[in-house]
């Protein structure tokens, strides 16, 4: 059985940080809004509820932000991360409005707080949320509520029906009936599929059973996989997602922020045979950061293990969960499951090709390297020799996924014969059409700000 | 609410450590992330700096049905209470009336019993309140009463300090932990805003205010008192003084704050969510607020009704109330304004 209501102008698919935005822009230009979110209240918020900044352009110091980050030197720096697959003209116009979202958030209820400790090389770049996105994502619902924008949760968007070039039809489900709305405009803010794990393995092979989801379990991509069968244009590529090498003990979904592990740089990383398989010191952290979710993909069962000695242990920031302690590698080894044999022969091959390790420096790039080991390890080469030693098995954790609904520049979705007339989306959704590859910490919440706001003006204009 | 609230602020704390999202809301972030493993000492030091503003609570996004069930504010609240409880002396006092609002009752009309057979057995020939009773009986009965809990306070204070590894006290420790108290800094929720507390994450600033209005009101009354004595003792004035006097104007305007600061954190306590604070004191912690409204209350009645034939029954009343307060003092949430100061002072010296 169906319901059917039109009350509504405006329908947002999604609940999280762009959905908000379009729904809050839409309904302070006079639009009655409804957001339909697939999660209940105590998840809302998708992956946005675990973000905890975003990358901000400004030409002076500006709320937390300090000195200047202008747009060329903010688009290099996107540049060098997404290998040239970038649409630069999209990616402009997102740097050049972030630098007005700031004050926006801010009167929206957002609240900033300096960078966290242990972040202190994004304290330029990036605008930290006070309490994390979850505080943000609260801020915007109370704001939406009292703008009378509707939500209702536990409504899950199952088809959205697009008849020539306009959409006539939301399908969702809620209290176990399929309900159906004719609204006059539909914003789609739904994110990415990484949580579907099908659909990972249809792109990525039978690994991805093993891969582990760090945002929202909500994430499926129903919305995206309806509207792409209904021939919207797509941008992106199904096998490119980012993914980072993550504290394996973590959930299968919505690990979040806490199940990263920033120990690699001063471990040695092999597979379950013993074995290592790539230069743990290849470059500071965080830009290494985003390749290790597909190295360990590549290996036997898709997990690693990284081992440290303990002077290590205070060189990174603290993870979740303790790491497996042992007074002698050869404990470490059994307690990891490894097999001991070989995890001895491999620290030793490692601790034999270290050199002089004096001028060991753990922040910058200090060229203590092995000589005469493959794979080398060409930074902070230091042997694991200081017991107890410390192990954390590492594994495939999924951030977002690069597929979506291909946009211009007012976030409108089409089809090949031409624009959708009342068809916006906003968010990771769309984030492909920006960059295809690759990413830049705290651009995917400037994405989402920056063309929500755009979607839920349009769209309000389109329904005025 | 937790088995052991120890171990399970330690895996909290943990999760927080390597998060971090909360920072800029409290003192407690800072002073956690300072450290990688978390001893007693530093847990129970975390938990007395923690005011149970429950900001971080409804920001974070591990929070029950999530696995890693975070709700740092209660067990926060479950550890200070104990940490309260163990160091009290004797500690059985402390676990008693802690828990318990109707024990607390139960001593307020003991002690206002007691305080009326002394006005019924200890008159004199003296004027005012002092018809009613000695003001040697007064002093008897006070003294002890204010001295001893101090003493209490004290012992229970040195056990904190001892447990969270303190330092020698400098000036300058002093200094920080008083400013930081004397404007609830930690309370104004990092941005200003305020709070989350009664209406889920909502930021008000009704706590911050209502506590203000107790903590001040509270000081201006025991100004009340201090001023009386020195009247009394140092310039000969007895009581009751004139309206214009300091001990009634301090008392009069302290009483009022000290009422209407007492009913608004009741109002807001009741609308806050049990299990975000320690449930199982939540009945001790009503009878103290409520304890401490009544010797408000009745402070003002007696100014209002003193020279009627209430007179009697108001002193016993008041003074019965004063006296329970300061026999409950170590043993009541009276006793997390010392520990907190406390905290602050050691938290200024992990500063340092
Ligand atoms: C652990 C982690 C940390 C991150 N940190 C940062 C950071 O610090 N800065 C940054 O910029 N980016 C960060 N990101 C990336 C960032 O989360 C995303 O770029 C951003 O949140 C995308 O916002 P969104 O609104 O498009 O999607 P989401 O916030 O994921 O919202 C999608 C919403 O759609 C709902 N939904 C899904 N399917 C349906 C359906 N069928 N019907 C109805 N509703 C549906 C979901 O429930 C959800 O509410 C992080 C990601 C993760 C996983
Ligand atoms: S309370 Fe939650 S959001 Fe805040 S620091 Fe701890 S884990 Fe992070
Ligand atoms: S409840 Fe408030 S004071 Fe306590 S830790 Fe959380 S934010 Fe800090």
């Amino acid at each position: 059985m169906t319901t059917q209501d039109d009350r509504y102008d405006i329908v947002v698919l999604g609940g999280g940080n762009a959905a908000l935005c379009a729904a809050i822009t839409a309904a302070e230009d006079g639009a009655k809004v409804l957001i339909l979110e697939a999660a209940p209240k105590s998840y809302r918020g998708g992956n946005s509820r675990h973000t905890r900044n975003f990358r901000c352009m400004h030409e002076a110091p500006m709320s937390v932000l300090v000195e200047s980050y202008g747009e060329e030197e903010y688009l290099a720096d996107l540049l060098r991360v997404t290998g040239g697959r970038t649409d630069e003209g999209l990616a402009r116009m997102v740097i050049r409005q972030s630098q007005e979202c700031l004050p926006w958030m801010e009167a929206h209820g957002v609240r900033f707080q300096p960078s966290l400790s242990g972040t202190l090389s994004l304290a330029r770049t990036n605008a930290f949320f006070m309490g994390g996105g979850k505080s943000l994502v609260n801020a915007y619902y109370r704001t939406a509520e009292a703008l009378g924008v509707e939500v209702l949760y536990d409504a899950p968007v199952r088809h959205v029906a697009l008849e020539g070039q306009r959409v006539t039809r939301v399908e969702y489900e809620h209290a176990g009936k399929l309900h159906t709305l004719r609204p006059r405009a539909v914003v789609v803010a739904s994110g990415g599929f990484q949580a579907n794990i099908d659909w990972l393995t249809e792109a990525w092979g039978p690994p991805a059973r093993n891969f582990l989801i760090r945002g929202t379990p909500y994430n499926r991509g129903t919305v995206l996989k309806d509207l792409l069968d209904q021939g919207v244009t797509s941008v992106g590529d199904p096998t490119q997602c980012h993914a980072v090498a993550i504290d394996g003990r973590a959930p299968k979904y919505d690990g979040g922020i806490v199940t990263r592990l920033d120990c690699v740089p001063f471990s040695i990383v092999v597979n379950k045979n013993g074995e290592r398989f790539y230069d743990e010191g290849e470059d500071v952290w965080p830009k290494r950061y985003a390749i290790w979710g597909r190295l360990v993909a590549a290996q036997p069962d898709q997990v690693g293990y990284a081992i440290i000695d303990s002077r290590a242990l205070p060189l990174f920031m603290p993870s979740v969960f303790p790491p497996i302690e042992a007074a002698t590698l050869d404990e470490l080894a059994r307690k990891m499951e490894l097999p001991e044999e070989k995890l001895l022969a491999t620290v030793a091959a490692f601790n034999a090709a270290c050199g002089d390790t004096s001028s060991f420096h753990p922040t910058e790039l200090d060229g203590v390297a092995t000589t005469g080991l493959t794979p080398p390890k060409t930074n902070w080469a230091r042997p694991i020799a200081e017991p107890p030693f410390y192990g954390y098995s590492l594994r495939t954790g999924v951030t977002f996924t690069y597929l979506g609904l291909k946009v211009d520049e007012t976030a409108r979705c089409s089809t090949e014969t031409g624009r959708i007339e009342n068809l916006w989306a906003a968010g990771e959704t769309m984030a492909g059409s920006i960059l295809g590859q690759g990413y830049l910490a705290g651009y995917g919440m400037t994405i989402g700000t920056v063309f929500g706001r755009i979607a839920g003006r349009e769209a309000a204009r389109h329904v005025r | 609410m937790y088995d052991n609230p120890i171990e399970e602020a330690r895996r909290q704390a943990q999760i927080c450590n390597a998060c971090r999202y909360c920072e800029g809301y409290c003192a407690v972030f800072p002073a956690m992330h300072a450290g990688r493993f978390f001893s007693d000492g530093d847990l129970t030091q975390l938990a007395n700096l923690c005011h149970n503003c429950q900001n971080c609570h409804y920001a974070c996004q591990y929070t029950a049905p999530h696995e890693f069930a975070l709700n740092l504010p209660g067990v926060l609240a479950e550890v200070r209470q104990e940490s309260w409880e163990e160091t009290a002396f004797p500690a059985p006092l402390g676990r008693a009336f802690h828990h318990n609002g109707t024990l607390i009752a139960g001593v307020a009309v003991l002690a206002m019993a007691l305080l009326f057979w002394a006005a019924r057995h200890l008159s004199s020939g003296g004027t005012g309140f002092y018809a009613v009773m000695a003001h040697g009986a007064m002093v008897a009965i006070f003294l002890p009463a204010f001295l001893l809990p101090l003493a209490a306070m004290g012992v229970g204070l040195r056990r904190y300090w001892r447990r969270v590894g303190g330092g020698p006290v400098t000036l300058a420790d002093l200094r920080a932990a008083f400013g930081s108290a004397a404007t609830m800094r930690n309370l104004a929720g990092g941005h200003g805003d305020g709070c989350n507390f009664e209406e889920e994450d909502v930021f008000s600033q009704r706590r911050r205010v209502m506590h203000q209005l107790v903590m001040y009101g509270f000081l201006l009354c025991f100004a009340a008192t201090a001023t009386g004595t020195i009247l009394h003792y140092g310039f000969g004035i007895e009581a009751p003084y004139r309206l214009l006097s300091l001990p009634k104007l301090f008392g009069v305007i302290g009483g009022l704050m000290l009422c209407a600061g007492t009913l608004g954190m009741m109002h807001l306590k009741a609308k806050a969510a049990p299990d975000l604070q320690a449930p199982e004191v939540r009945g001790g912690e009503f009878g103290f607020i409520a304890l401490l409204f009544t010797v408000s209350a009745s402070g003002l009645a007696l100014y209002a009704l003193g020279g009627t034939s209430a007179l009697e029954v108001l002193l016993a009343l008041h003074l019965g109330a004063v006296l329970a307060f300061f026999l409950l003092m170590p043993y009541s949430k009276m006793a997390h304004g010392f520990y907190r100061l406390a905290a602050l002072v050691r938290d200024a010296q992990r500063k340092r």
